[in-house]
C-alpha cells in the first residue's frame, strides 16, 4: 500500500531509510524516525482499536503520551509486549503489532453490540447489575466480564529481556526538554551543577519542534539542537531521551524509566531493554509542558477526530497529513497554527471558532492566507462510523446555550483545540497543593512541599519569551545555591506571535431530539451522560464520581479528560472548579513495564542464596536441597530410588543406632565479649547465667517484652569474658538487632560487644551412640570420655592440624557433639569426619531426619516457637528463673499466661499407628460436633517415629497438661482427614534424657 | 524513599535502615515493681500521632547503630537525627 497521506517533503524523518512493518497482519512501509502511529496515518490507517466498554471504533487522538486510544499489542523479536501506545512506539524494521480489545477483528467486532445496548450500560453498571444472585458472581458474571474487559494480553512465557536498575544523585533533575527544560538546564550547567535532563520522546526540544518561533537568529528547532549538543558535551550534564520520569517520591527521590532498546528490532547483547533510574535530586525542575484539551461534541470519539496539536505534530515532524479535508474546531488561537500548517502544504482547512470576534496576529495571518474561518461556529456531531466522513456544524448563540442552522459539511478529520492543560502530575505527586488558575481554566502548581519548581507551560506560562526568561533565571538561581558559582548567560531575544484570550466554552449542547454520545474520558468510555447520571444519583465528591464512573482512571490518567470532567461537575453543581477540586495524581505518570520494576531481581537473583562450605560435598553426594531462610540445606541424601520418606527414615534410624553427621553451619552465631557479658546474658535469657563456668555450655530461651518466646539456643563460655551464642537459623539477624537494641539504648552502661560470627564458622553435628568413637578418632590426643567432656561441656582441639571448637550439645537427643572450624576448613573437617566415621557406619543426614529426631524427643523448634507461645506452652517453664528479672518476665504474670487450662505441648499418636497426621490439623474432642467445631489446638510438627515405627506428632493444645492419655481427634479439612488419636507426652523417646548424658 | 542522615555515617537511603518504633518509650527498670497498667502501656500502648515523632531506626546495612530520628509522620520531613545517647 502506498503512503497516500505522506507529504513529498518536510518533517524530521529520514526519507533515505524505508522501513517495512506489519499491522493486523498487513504489510506497510514507513520511514526511520516514524512512530507506529505516524506511519499508519501516512498509510491512511485510522482504525486501530475498539473502545473499552462499547467497543466503538477508535483511531488516533494524540501524538505522544497523551494518546488515550491507540494501544496495540506488540510482537518484537518473538516477545510479546501488551498495551504499547502506537504514538510512542518508534518504527523499526520488521515491527509487528495488532489491535486489542476486539474480536474477531478490529473491522468487525462482536463486542460492538454493547454500543447499541448502550442504555443498558450506564455509569456504575457493574455495581448495579451483578449484585445478585450472589452465587452467580464467581461462576457467571466474573469470567464473562474478565473476558470482555482489558486491552492487551500479557505473555505467559518467561521474559527473556534484561532490565536493570540504577541509582543516581544529582544537583538538578529536569523533566522535559522543551524551552523551559533546555533554558534551565543550560543555565544550571553553566554554574557547574550536576544536571540530569530527561526527555520522554526520542527527539529533544518539545514544543520548539513544532512552533514557528525565532530565538536569537535561529528557528526554535535550531536553537534546541544547539543547546542540546552543547549540554551533551559538558561533563557535568547527563542528557537522556526516551526517558520518562514517572514518579516523585519522598525526600526528592524520583524514578525514571529509560526505554533503551524498545525502538530497536532486537535488544543488543549485554544491553538491557529498559533501565529504571532511582534519582535523588537536590532540586527538581518540572518542565513537562502542557497537553491540549479536547472540545466535547457528539461522537467526538470517531476515528479522525484528534487534537489539533497532534495534527500539527504529524505534519511538522513526520510529514504526514491526518486528512485532506480537515475541519479545525477551536476555542482559542492554537487551532489556527494547525490550519496555517495545512494551508502551507496545499490543503484547504475550514476553521470553526467558538468565539464571536476573535482578533490576533495569528488570526490575521490565517485570514491573509485565505483560510475559511467561521466565527461563533461549533461542531455538533461527527458523522461516520469507522472514520469521519462529515460533520454537522451549527451557529452557536452568544450565550452558548442554543445552536441554530445545523448543516452537514464533508470532511475527513476534525482537529480540536480546547486550550491547554498544564501537566502537573509530578508536582502533585510531590505533595504540591495545586491551585486553580481562572485565566487558563486549569490547575497549576502552587506552594512546593519538596524541592521542586515548575516552569513553562506546565506552570501556565504560555509565551516563549516569559518561559525562557523565568527558566534561565530559575536554572541559574537554583544551581548557584548548590555550587556557589555563577556564570550568567544572556537571555536570547524571542520572536513569537501574540495570542488572544481563549473562550471558556468547551461542551457543545445536544441538538433537540438527538442523544449523541459526547465523550469525556476516551479510554474508559465515560460520556457526559454518565457524569450527569452519577450526580443525579447523589454522588458529590469528585473522588466518588471518579470511582463510580471510572472517569480519569484509565492508563492515561485522565490527561485529556480530567479538566473537562471537573468543568462538567462544576457546571451541573453550579460551583467553580476550585471548589470541586481535582482527584489525586499518583505514580506512575505513564505505565511502566513490570520487568523494569523488577529489574535483575528475578529467579535466583530475587534473593541471595547462601551455601555452606560443605555445599559441594553435599551436591556430589546426591543431596536434595531445601530453602532454609536464605540458606540452601540438604534435606536428605538420596540413595538409589529412595524417596524423601524412605531416605529420611534411613538417616534418622542410623543416628539412633550408629552415628550420623549433619551440616549445622547455618545456625546463627554471635560472638559476645566484655566484662559485663554474663550480666547481659542473664538479662536476655530466662534462666540464670551468672554462675556458668568457663568451658561450659547452657541452653537458654529468650523472650520478647510481651512474654512470647523469641528464640532459643546454646551459649558457651569460651573464657572469662568471652561467650559464643547460637541462635536458630531463621532468627539470627533479629537476635543480633535485639541484643544491640538493649546494649545501645536500654543498658548502655553494660560493657559488652556483640558481633555476628555466623559466616566465620562451619559446623558439623555428630550424633548417635557411636559419636564418641568418631570424635576420639578425630581428636586422638583429647580426653573425650564422659568425664573428660561431659554433657554441655566445651573443649578446643586440633583436628588434623586445624583448630576446632567442640561442644557436647544435642538437638537429636542422642549422645552428640558439634564441631566448629573456621569456614575455610569446613570441607576438610567434613571429609575427615566421613573418613574416620566409616568404621562406625556414619551417614550424613539432612533436615528431614533432623526434624524427625527432634520431634520424637519433644525438642521445640520454629514450628512451636511461632511467635504465639510462652515458655510454659513449650514445656520450658523449668528454664524460667523465679529469682532474677529478665526481658519479658513481667508479662509472664498476665492472667491469660497463668490460666490453669493454658495451652501446652503434647505428643499425638494415631490410634491405628499408621495414619500420618497432617501438620496444621486441628485437635478436637468430638469429630462429629456441629461446625464450627471448637478446637483445642493444632498439630505443629509431624514425623514418622523411627524409634517406635509409627507416626508421631507434636501439638500445642488447651489444657495440654491434663490431656495426656485422652482419646481425641485430629481433623484436617484441607486433606479431608479425620484421625482418632491418643494424647501422650511430648517426650516420646528417652523422656528422662539419659542418652545425651551417656 | 526517605533520606536519613545517620549521625555516624551521613545521608543514606531508607533501605539501609530498619524502623524501631517510638524512641520516647522508656523500659521500666529491672527488678522494680511495675503495675499492670504501666507494664501494659510500656509493652503495647503507642501513640499514633500526626506530626513530629521521635523514633528509633537501626542502620542495619551500615554501622548497625540504633539512632533517633525526629520525623513528621504526615509530611515525612526529618528535622533532626541523633545518636542513641543523645536527647532532643
Amino acid at each position: 500500500m502506498s503512503e497516500k497521506f505522506r507529504l513529498d517533503k518536510g518533517g524530521l524523518i529520514n526519507r533515505n531509510k524505508k522501513i517495512s512493518f506489519k499491522f493486523n497482519g498487513k504489510k506497510y512501509f514507513g520511514y526511520e524516525g516514524d512512530t507506529l502511529a505516524s506511519a499508519l496515518i501516512a498509510n491512511g490507517v485510522h482504525l486501530v482499536g475498539r473502545s473499552f466498554k462499547y467497543h466503538r471504533p477508535r483511531g488516533f487522538f494524540g501524538a505522544g503520551v497523551d494518546e488515550p486510544y491507540a494501544i496495540v499489542q506488540m510482537n518484537r523479536n518473538n516477545e510479546v509486549d501488551p498495551n504499547v501506545r502506537a504514538t510512542e512506539q518508534e518504527l523499526f524494521e520488521g515491527l509487528e503489532a495488532k489491535s486489542v480489545n476486539c474480536w474477531p477483528n478490529v473491522n468487525f467486532d462482536i463486542g460492538a453490540i454493547n454500543n447499541f445496548l448502550g442504555k443498558f450500560f450506564p455509569a456504575g453498571f457493574y455495581y448495579k447489575t451483578f449484585m445478585w444472585p450472589k452465587s452467580f458472581w464467581y461462576k457467571v458474571y466474573e469470567p464473562i466480564i474478565r473476558k470482555a474487559a482489558g486491552f492487551g494480553a500479557a505473555s505467559i512465557k518467561h521474559d527473556k529481556e534484561k532490565y536493570e536498575h540504577k541509582y543516581e544523585y544529582c544537583d538538578l533533575l529536569i523533566t522535559g526538554s522543551g524551552p523551559s527544560g533546555l533554558a534551565s538546564a543550560y543555565a544550571a550547567a553553566q554554574n557547574g551543577a550536576k544536571v540530569i535532563l530527561a526527555e520522554d520522546k526520542s527527539r529533544f526540544g518539545g514544543s520548539l519542534l513544532t512552533s514557528e518561533v525565532t530565538i536569537g537568529n535561529q528557528s526554535g528547532q535550531e536553537w534546541a539542537e544547539k543547546i542540546i549538543s552543547e549540554l551533551k558535551s559538558m561533563p557535568n550534564v547527563v542528557v537522556k531521551n526516551r526517558s520518562q520520569v514517572f514518579g516523585y517520591y519522598d525526600h526528592n527521590m524520583l524514578v525514571m524509566s529509560e526505554r533503551i532498546s524498545d525502538h530497536l528490532p532486537k535488544t543488543e547483547k549485554y544491553i538491557p531493554k529498559q533501565r529504571l533510574w532511582y534519582i535523588r535530586a537536590k532540586e527538581v525542575i518540572i518542565s513537562s509542558g502542557s497537553i491540549e484539551r479536547p472540545l466535547v461534541f457528539g461522537n467526538n470519539d470517531t476515528p479522525g477526530v484528534m487534537l489539533s496539536s497532534a495534527a500539527k505534530e504529524y505534519l511538522k515532524i513526520y510529514g504526514v497529513l491526518v486528512g485532506k479535508k480537515p475541519l479545525v474546531f477551536t476555542n482559542n488561537d492554537s487551532g489556527y497554527e494547525t490550519a496555517i500548517e495545512f494551508k502551507k502544504n496545499g490543503i484547504d482547512p475550514i476553521v470553526l471558532d467558538t468565539r464571536k470576534n476573535p482578533n490576533s496576529e495569528i488570526i490575521k495571518e490565517a485570514e491573509d492566507l485565505n483560510i475559511n474561518i467561521k466565527n461563533s461556529y461549533v461542531v455538533v456531531a461527527a458523522k461516520g462510523y469507522k472514520k469521519v466522513k462529515s460533520a454537522d456544524i451549527a451557529k452557536i448563540s452568544d450565550d452558548k446555550k442554543n445552536i441554530n442552522n445545523i448543516e452537514n459539511i464533508k470532511c475527513d478529520c476534525i482537529c480540536v483545540s480546547g486550550f491547554w492543560t498544564p501537566t502537573i502530575h509530578l508536582a502533585s505527586q510531590s505533595g504540591n497543593k495545586t491551585k486553580f488558575n481562572e485565566e487558563i481554566d486549569a490547575f497549576i502548581p502552587s506552594k512546593s512541599k519538596q524541592k521542586e519548581t515548575t516552569l513553562g507551560s506546565a506552570n501556565g506560562t504560555f509565551t516563549l519569551e516569559e518561559t525562557l526568561k523565568t527558566s534561565f533565571k530559575k536554572g541559574n538561581e537554583l544551581s548557584k545555591q548548590i555550587t556557589n558559582k555563577e556564570n550568567k548567560v544572556s537571555i536570547p531575544s524571542v520572536v513569537e506571535k501574540k495570542y488572544s484570550n481563549h473562550d471558556k466554552f468547551w461542551c457543545v449542547p445536544l441538538p433537540e431530539g438527538k442523544n449523541y454520545k459526547r465523550f469525556l474520558d476516551f479510554q474508559n468510555d465515560v460520556a457526559v451522560s454518565d457524569i450527569q447520571l452519577a450526580l443525579r444519583e447523589g454522588y458529590r465528591s469528585i473522588e466518588h464520581v471518579k470511582r463510580y464512573t471510572t472517569l480519569g482512571m484509565a492508563t492515561d490518567q485522565g490527561r485529556t479528560s480530567n479538566l473537562n470532567g471537573l468543568q462538567l461537575v462544576s457546571d451541573i453543581e453550579n460551583k467553580v472548579v476550585p471548589q470541586v477540586g481535582h482527584t489525586t495524581f499518583r505514580p506512575p505518570y505513564s505505565p511502566v513495564s513490570i520487568g523494569a520494576i523488577v529489574g535483575r531481581e528475578i529467579g535466583k537473583h530475587s534473593k541471595p542464596t547462601r551455601k555452606s562450605p560443605m555445599h559441594y560435598w553435599h551436591e556430589k553426594n546426591n543431596a536434595v536441597f531445601v530453602d532454609a531462610g536464605v540458606w540452601l540445606r540438604p534435606r536428605y541424601y538420596k540413595q538409589g530410588n529412595e524417596n524423601l520418606f524412605e531416605a529420611s527414615k534411613r538417616e534418622a534410624r542410623n543416628v539412633r543406632q550408629n552415628v550420623g553427621v549433619c551440616d549445622v553451619t547455618t545456625l546463627g552465631k554471635i560472638d559476645i565479649k566484655g566484662p559485663d557479658a554474663a550480666e547481659l546474658l542473664n538479662r536476655v535469657y530466662t534462666n540464670a547465667w551468672l554462675k556458668l563456668p568457663v568451658g561450659k555450655a547452657r541452653y537458654g530461651v529468650m523472650l520478647r517484652e510481651d512474654g512470647i518466646v523469641m528464640d532459643d539456643g546454646t551459649t558457651t563460655r569460651i573464657s572469662e569474658n568471652h561467650y559464643h551464642m547460637t541462635t536458630t537459623t531463621a532468627q539470627a539477624a533479629n537476635v543480633l538487632s535485639h541484643l544491640e537494641y538493649y546494649l545501645q539504648l536500654v543498658w548502655p552502661e553494660l560493657n559488652v560487644n556483640v558481633v555476628s560470627s555466623t559466616e566465620q564458622w562451619a559446623g558439623a553435628a555428630i550424633a548417635g551412640p557411636k559419636s564418641r568413637d568418631v570424635l576420639q578418632k578425630l581428636f586422638p590426643d583429647l580426653d573425650v570420655s564422659n568425664e573428660g567432656l561431659p554433657f554441655m561441656g566445651y573443649m578446643e582441639g586440633n583436628l588434623f592440624g586445624v583448630n576446632a571448637k567442640i561442644f557436647r550439645i544435642s538437638f537429636s537427643g542422642e549422645l552428640a557433639y558439634e564441631v566448629n572450624v573456621e569456614s575455610d576448613n569446613g570441607n576438610f573437617m567434613w571429609e575427615k569426619i566421613m573418613d574416620v566415621g566409616k568404621d562406625f557406619n556414619i551417614q550424613p543426614y539432612g533436615t528431614e531426619a533432623l526434624s524427625t529426631l527432634r520431634i520424637e524427643m519433644g525438642h521445640v523448634a520454629g514450628s512451636e516457637l511461632d511467635g504465639r507461645t510462652i515458655p510454659y506452652d513449650n514445656s520450658l517453664e523449668g528454664l524460667v528463673s523465679k529469682k532474677k528479672d529478665f526481658i519479658g518476665k513481667r508479662s509472664l504474670s498476665k492472667l491469660a499466661y497463668v490460666a490453669p487450662d493454658r495451652q501446652k505441648i503434647v505428643g499425638v499418636v494415631p490410634l491405628d499407628k499408621k495414619t500420618s497426621i497432617p501438620e496444621g490439623s486441628y485437635i478436637v474432642k468430638d469429630a462429629k460436633a456441629k461446625l464450627p467445631n471448637p478446637k483445642l489446638g493444632h498439630v505443629s510438627a509431624s514425623c514418622w517415629s523411627v524409634e517406635y515405627d509409627n507416626p508421631f506428632s507434636l501439638a500445642i493444645i488447651k489444657d495440654g497438661k491434663n490431656m495426656i492419655g485422652q482419646k481425641l481427634f485430629a481433623l484436617s479439612p484441607l486433606k479431608n482427614k479425620t484421625i482418632p488419636v491418643e494424647i501422650v507426652s511430648s517426650h516420646y523417646v528417652d523422656p528422662k534424657g539419659e542418652r545425651v548424658r551417656s | 524513599m526517605l533520606h536519613i542522615k545517620c549521625p555516624h555515617c551521613g545521608l543514606r537511603s531508607q533501605n539501609e535502615f530498619s524502623y524501631g518504633g517510638d524512641a520516647t518509650v522508656k523500659r521500666p527498670e529491672l527488678n522494680k515493681e511495675v503495675s499492670d497498667k504501666d507494664w501494659d502501656n510500656f509493652v503495647y500502648l503507642r501513640k499514633s500521632l500526626i506530626g513530629k515523632h521521635l523514633e528509633l531506626w537501626q542502620h542495619i546495612s551500615g554501622c548497625r547503630q540504633w539512632i533517633k530520628v525526629e520525623r513528621d509522620t504526615l509530611t515525612h520531613e526529618i528535622f533532626k537525627t541523633l545518636k542513641a545517647n543523645e536527647e532532643v
